[in-house]
C-alpha cells in the first residue's frame, strides 16, 4: 500500500509543520481486552451497592431481555444516521414506530425521533415557542419546583434566543392556578407545567392551565414521561401544544442520567420542530418506504437558520424505548403505570405510620414518587438510611423524596424498617 | 463483497408495521380518579416471538459497519471493538445520577480518568464530559467563550466560521446569539489569512475551525491563524470531528486552540447507533476552566468528588451526559494506549491515500490526511452514490463540502484492509462508468428502490396514525 501511495512510511503522509507536531507520548500504556475489562470492573465495583429509591426524572424500570438482546444486533448498533434510506429501511421503520408510539400516547400528531434528554427537550420547546410567538413576547413561565438540571439547561438555551424565564408558585405540590394567571400576560410565549411533577404529584389542573395559556396566545408545554402517559390524561385533550419529558423511563434504566427526550407538538408547528423526523414515502417501485424528511429545517441545509443544532441525537435509545413499549403492549403499559400509582400510595401509607415521618407531604395523587416529612433533619435521616443500604433524595431541611418502581418494590418493607430506625 | 440486504416482501410492504400486525385499544382502568386519567390507549400487543422476528427482520434491512465499509467523509464511521459493549453493560455502572459522590467512587473514577485522557490527547487543561453530542459540545464551547468575554466586560457579537465548516458550527453559534461571519476558503482549500485578517475585529468572539479541515487538508498556517484571532481578542475553537487524523501526531492545544470538543463517538469508539447517542466533551485552556458546566469531577483526599466551577456557565444536559458512551470511550483509549492511538491515525491516513490512488476520479485538493474530496465531474454525485448501493457498499458523503463540485467526501478510516479498500475502489469506479440512465434509476438491488424525498416532505406522514388517516397506503 505504501508503494501504491509512493511513500516509504505512513509518517511521510502527515503534512504537519514541526512547530505543532507532537511526539505521541501521553503515557497511556496499551492493554489487552481482558485487562481493560478487569480494571474497569474493579473500578466500578467501588460504587456502593445501594438499593435506590431515587427518581426525580430518572427511573429504574425493568428492561425486558428482548430489548437488551435485539437492540445490540450490530445492524442497528453500528449503523449511521439514515442518510441513504434505501439501505436503512430497518432503522427508519423502528424510528417511525417510535414516533407513532409518542403520537399515540400524547395525542399530538407530530413527534420527532429523539432529543438528548428531558431537560434539553424542554429547552428546545421554549426556543420553538420563542420562534412562533416572538412577535408578541419573550417570557417562558415554569414552576418554581422545576428540577435544577432542567432549570439550568433552560437558562442556557433561551438566553441566545432573547427569551427570559420566570417562575410561578406551587400550592401543596400542584400548580397555583390563581397565582399563575396573575403572571401570564401578552409577553408570555410559553407556560410549562408537569404531570407527574418532579415530586411525583399528578397535576389536577392541566385543563385550566391549557386554557390560560391559550387565552394569552402562549403555548402550553406539558412535561411528562412515556409510561405515565399510558395512564394520565391525554396531553392533547388538556390543550397541550408541546409535550416534552423523559422517554428513557422505558428502554434505558438510570444509566447515570443518560437520557432520551420526548418531543411532540401540533401540526401547525411542524416546520419549527427541532431534531430529526422520519416520514413515510414511496420508492420508485411504488412501495411504501421510510426516509428522514423535512431536512430543510436542519443545520446541514439551513446552517445558522436551522431550528436547532441537533445532529447526532439518541436514535439507538429511541430504538430501545420503542422495543420496550412494544414488549409491554397496551395492557402491559397500563398495568405497569397503575403499579406505579399503587406502589407509591402503599409505600407512603406505610411510611406515614412510622413515628417521626409524615407521608405524603402533599395531599395529592402521586405517580411513582412522593415527598415525606421527617421530624429529624432530612440529611441525618438520609445518611442513616444510606448506611443501612438505601439511597433516597433529600429535598428540604425536613423533606425526603422516595421513588418506587417494580424493581425496588421488593425492598419496600426493608426501607420502612430502616426509616423506623433512622427517623 | 456485494452485500445484499434482506427483503421481506408482502404485496405492498417489506415488513408490516407493528400497528398492521395488531392495534389493540385498551380501556384504561385505574385507581386514580377518572378526571386524572385517559379513557383508553391503543398500542400493539404482540407476543415475544412475534416481536423478536419483527426486529430481527428490520435489522436485516439495515446497513451497518459490521455489514460493510462506511466511508462517510467527516463522519468517521469505524469498526468498534465488541468488548466495549460488555464494559458498558457492567451492572455496577448502572447507578442513579443523584447518588452522592461518596457512593459512586467507581463511576467518578472512570469519568475522571476519561477527563485526563482527553485533556492529554487534545493538549487541553480541563475537560467537561457533560455535552451529549458533538453539536452540544460546540454550543457548550461557545457559551464558555461568551462567559469568558463577559467576565472581561468585553461584549462581542460575532463568530467567524469557514464556509466549508460543518453546518452545526453555524447553528451552535447562532443558538448562543452570535452573528455568523462566513469565511471563504483560499485557492488551496485552506483558510486564507488575508480574508481572515479582513474578517476579524473587536466584535470577534471566536473562530471555529477544524484541522485537518473538511477537505482533509492540514491548516499549515495554524499558528498565524491563532495569532490573528488572539490579537483581535477572540478565542480559537477546535471542532473535533477530524481528530481521528491527528491522534498522537498533533494536539489542538499546541496549535493555539483555546476550546475544543471531542466527538468521542467518532474518534474513540462507540458504535453510532443509527444516529446516536454520542458525546461531545469539551476541553479548554486553563484560564477558561472556571467557566465549564457544573458539576465537574476532581480528585479529593483518597478519591473523587463533584464540584461546581467558580463561574460555571451552568448546565447543558440534565445530568452528567451520556454515561454509556463515555465509559466506552474510556475503555477504548485504555485498550489502545499511546501506540494504538498513533497507529490508528497512521492507518487512517494511509488508507485514505491508498483508496484515492485506486480511484478514477479527480481529487482537486491535496495533500490530504484521513479524508479527501473526490469529484464526480459531470456526473451527479448523489446518483453515483445511489449506484454504489447496488455494488454492496455505503457511499461517501456527497455534494459537500460545496468547494468541490459534485463532491464525494471519502473517509475509509483505519479499519479497512487492502482488499476491502480495493473492493470499495471498484464500487466507486464501476458506478462512475455506468450510463446516466442506470445512475438515475439506481439503486435496484436494495431493500427499497430510490425513495421519493419530495413527496415525503410535501405530504408529511410521520406516524402510522397519519397513514391510517390517508386510508392506508
Amino acid at each position: 500500500m505504501l508503494d501504491a501511495v509512493g511513500v516509504d512510511a505512513e509518517d511521510e503522509l502527515f503534512d504537519i509543520p514541526d512547530d505543532v507536531a507532537f511526539d505521541g507520548e501521553f503515557g497511556i500504556s496499551s492493554k489487552s481486552e481482558a485487562q481493560v475489562r478487569t480494571e474497569v470492573e474493579a473500578t466500578l465495583s467501588r460504587n456502593h451497592d445501594l438499593v435506590e429509591f431515587l427518581g426525580r426524572g430518572h427511573y429504574d424500570h425493568y428492561v425486558p431481555s428482548l430489548v437488551s438482546d435485539l437492540s445490540r444486533r450490530s445492524e442497528f448498533l453500528t449503523s449511521y444516521t439514515q442518510y441513504q434510506p434505501e439501505i436503512t429501511q430497518g432503522f427508519l421503520q423502528v424510528l417511525f414506530e417510535y414516533q407513532s408510539f409518542v403520537v399515540e400516547l400524547t395525542g399530538l400528531p407530530v413527534a420527532n425521533c429523539s432529543m438528548y434528554d428531558a431537560a434539553t427537550a424542554l429547552a428546545e420547546a421554549a426556543r420553538l415557542a420563542g420562534r412562533v410567538r416572538q412577535a408578541s413576547g419573550s417570557t417562558v413561565i415554569v414552576p418554581d419546583h422545576l428540577h435544577e438540571g432542567k432549570a439550568g439547561v433552560l437558562d442556557n438555551y433561551v438566553e441566545g434566543a432573547g427569551l427570559s424565564v420566570e417562575t410561578y408558585p406551587m400550592d401543596d405540590g400542584a400548580v397555583d392556578v390563581d397565582a399563575l394567571s396573575e403572571l401570564v400576560d401578552d409577553d408570555t410565549v410559553m407556560v410549562y407545567a408537569e404531570s407527574p411533577t418532579v415530586h411525583g404529584v399528578v397535576e389536577p389542573s392541566l385543563g385550566s392551565i391549557g386554557s390560560l395559556a391559550a387565552d394569552n396566545d402562549a403555548l402550553f408545554c406539558l412535561g411528562s414521561d412515556l409510561l405515565a402517559l399510558a395512564l394520565l390524561e391525554e396531553p392533547a385533550s388538556v390543550g397541550a401544544d408541546v409535550v416534552v419529558g423523559a422517554a428513557d423511563v422505558l428502554g434505558l434504566s438510570t444509566s447515570y442520567g443518560m437520557g432520551l427526550g420526548l418531543f411532540a407538538t401540533r401540526e401547525e408547528f411542524l416546520r419549527q420542530v427541532p431534531g430529526r423526523l422520519v416520514g413515510a414515502s414511496e420508492d420508485a417501485a411504488g412501495k411504501r418506504a421510510f426516509t428522514l424528511t423535512l431536512q430543510t429545517r436542519e443545520q446541514h441545509i439551513r446552517k445558522e437558520r436551522a431550528t436547532s443544532n441537533i445532529c447526532t441525537n439518541q436514535a439507538w435509545v429511541a430504538l430501545r424505548t420503542a422495543m420496550h413499549v412494544a414488549s409491554l403492549g397496551a395492557d402491559g403499559m397500563v398495568d405497569l403505570a397503575e403499579q406505579c400509582v399503587t406502589n407509591a400510595r402503599d409505600l407512603a401509607a406505610k411510611l406515614d405510620e412510622v413515628v417521626g415521618v409524615r407521608a405524603p407531604v402533599y395531599d395529592r395523587h402521586h405517580f411513582r414518587e412522593f415527598v415525606a416529612h421527617t421530624d429529624q433533619p432530612a440529611e441525618a435521616v438520609a445518611s442513616e438510611l444510606e448506611s443501612e443500604g438505601f439511597a433516597v433524595h433529600v429535598v428540604g431541611e425536613h423533606r425526603i423524596q422516595v421513588c418506587i418502581t417494580e424493581t425496588n418494590a421488593g425492598h419496600a418493607e426493608a426501607l420502612v424498617t430502616a426509616f423506623e430506625e433512622a427517623a | 463483497m456485494n452485500y445484499d440486504q434482506a427483503r421481506f416482501s408482502r404485496d405492498d410492504v417489506y415488513e408490516p408495521l407493528l400497528s398492521e400486525k395488531d392495534g389493540r385499544e385498551v380501556d384504561v382502568d385505574s385507581s386514580l380518579p377518572d378526571d386524572l386519567t385517559r379513557d383508553s390507549v391503543s398500542l400493539p400487543s404482540l407476543s415475544e416471538p412475534e416481536l423478536a422476528r419483527h426486529y430481527t427482520r428490520l435489522s436485516q434491512m439495515n446497513y451497518s459497519v459490521e455489514t460493510g465499509p462506511y466511508p462517510l467523509g467527516s463522519c468517521t464511521m469505524k469498526y468498534n471493538p465488541s468488548f466495549i459493549e460488555d464494559v458498558a453493560a457492567l451492572p455496577s455502572g448502572a447507578v442513579h445520577p443523584d447518588r452522592s459522590g461518596e457512593t459512586v467512587q467507581g463511576t467518578l473514577a472512570v469519568l475522571h480518568g476519561l477527563q485526563e485522557y482527553l485533556a492529554d490527547i487534545g493538549g487541553m487543561d480541563a475537560v467537561t464530559l457533560q455535552p451529549p453530542a458533538g453539536a452540544a459540545g460546540e454550543f457548550t464551547g461557545i457559551l464558555v467563550a461568551q462567559a469568558y468575554h463577559e467576565a472581561n466586560d468585553d461584549d462581542r457579537s460575532e463568530v467567524i466560521i469557514p464556509a466549508s465548516a460543518h453546518g452545526t458550527n453555524f447553528a451552535s453559534a447562532a443558538m448562543a446569539g452570535y452573528e455568523v461571519v462566513e469565511l471563504p476558503s483560499g485557492a488551496d482549500g485552506r483558510v486564507d489569512l488575508d480574508a481572515l485578517e479582513a474578517a476579524v475585529s473587536e466584535e470577534t468572539a471566536a473562530l471555529m475551525l477544524t484541522n485537518p479541515n473538511t477537505l482533509g487538508l492540514f491548516e499549515r498556517e495554524i499558528r498565524d491563524i491563532a495569532e490573528t484571532v488572539h490579537d483581535a481578542g477572540g478565542l480559537l475553537y477546535y471542532d473535533g470531528a477530524n481528530l481521528n487524523a491527528l491522534l498522537g501526531r498533533a494536539r489542538p492545544g499546541d496549535m493555539g486552540f483555546d476550546i475544543m470538543h471531542y466527538n468521542v463517538h467518532k474518534t474513540f469508539a462507540t458504535p453510532h447507533g443509527g444516529g446516536g447517542p454520542g458525546a461531545g466533551p469539551v476541553g479548554v485552556a486553563s484560564d477558561l476552566a472556571e467557566f465549564l458546566p457544573k458539576p465537574q469531577v476532581r480528585k479529593s483526599d483518597g478519591g473523587y468528588e463533584l464540584f461546581d466551577p467558580e463561574r460555571s456557565i451552568g448546565k447543558v444536559h440534565g445530568t452528567m451526559g451520556n454515561w454509556l458512551v463515555l465509559v466506552k470511550a474510556y475503555a477504548y483509549i485504555s485498550r489502545l494506549g499511546d501506540a494504538g492511538l498513533r497507529d490508528a491515525s497512521a492507518k487512517a491516513v494511509l488508507n485514505a491515500n491508498y483508496l484515492a490512488s485506486q480511484l478514477e476520479y479527480d481529487i482537486p485538493y491535496d495533500p490530504f490526511h484521513h479524508e479527501f474530496a473526490a469529484t464526480a465531474g459531470d456526473r451527479d454525485a448523489a446518483d453515483v452514490a445511489k449506484r454504489m448501493l447496488d455494488y454492496g457498499v455505503h457511499p461517501p458523503t456527497t455534494k459537500w463540502p460545496e468547494l468541490v463540485s459534485e463532491a464525494m467526501l471519502t473517509e475509509p478510516t483505519e479499519v479497512e484492509n487492502r482488499s476491502s479498500l480495493d473492493d470499495l475502489a471498484a464500487a466507486f469506479n464501476r458506478a462512475l462508468a455506468d450510463d446516466d440512465e442506470t445512475l438515475a434509476n439506481a439503486p435496484s438491488r436494495t431493500t427499497a428502490r430510490r425513495i421519493d424525498q419530495v413527496s415525503a416532505a410535501r405530504n408529511p406522514r410521520l406516524s402510522w396514525h397519519a397513514l391510517e388517516d390517508d386510508g392506508g397506503d
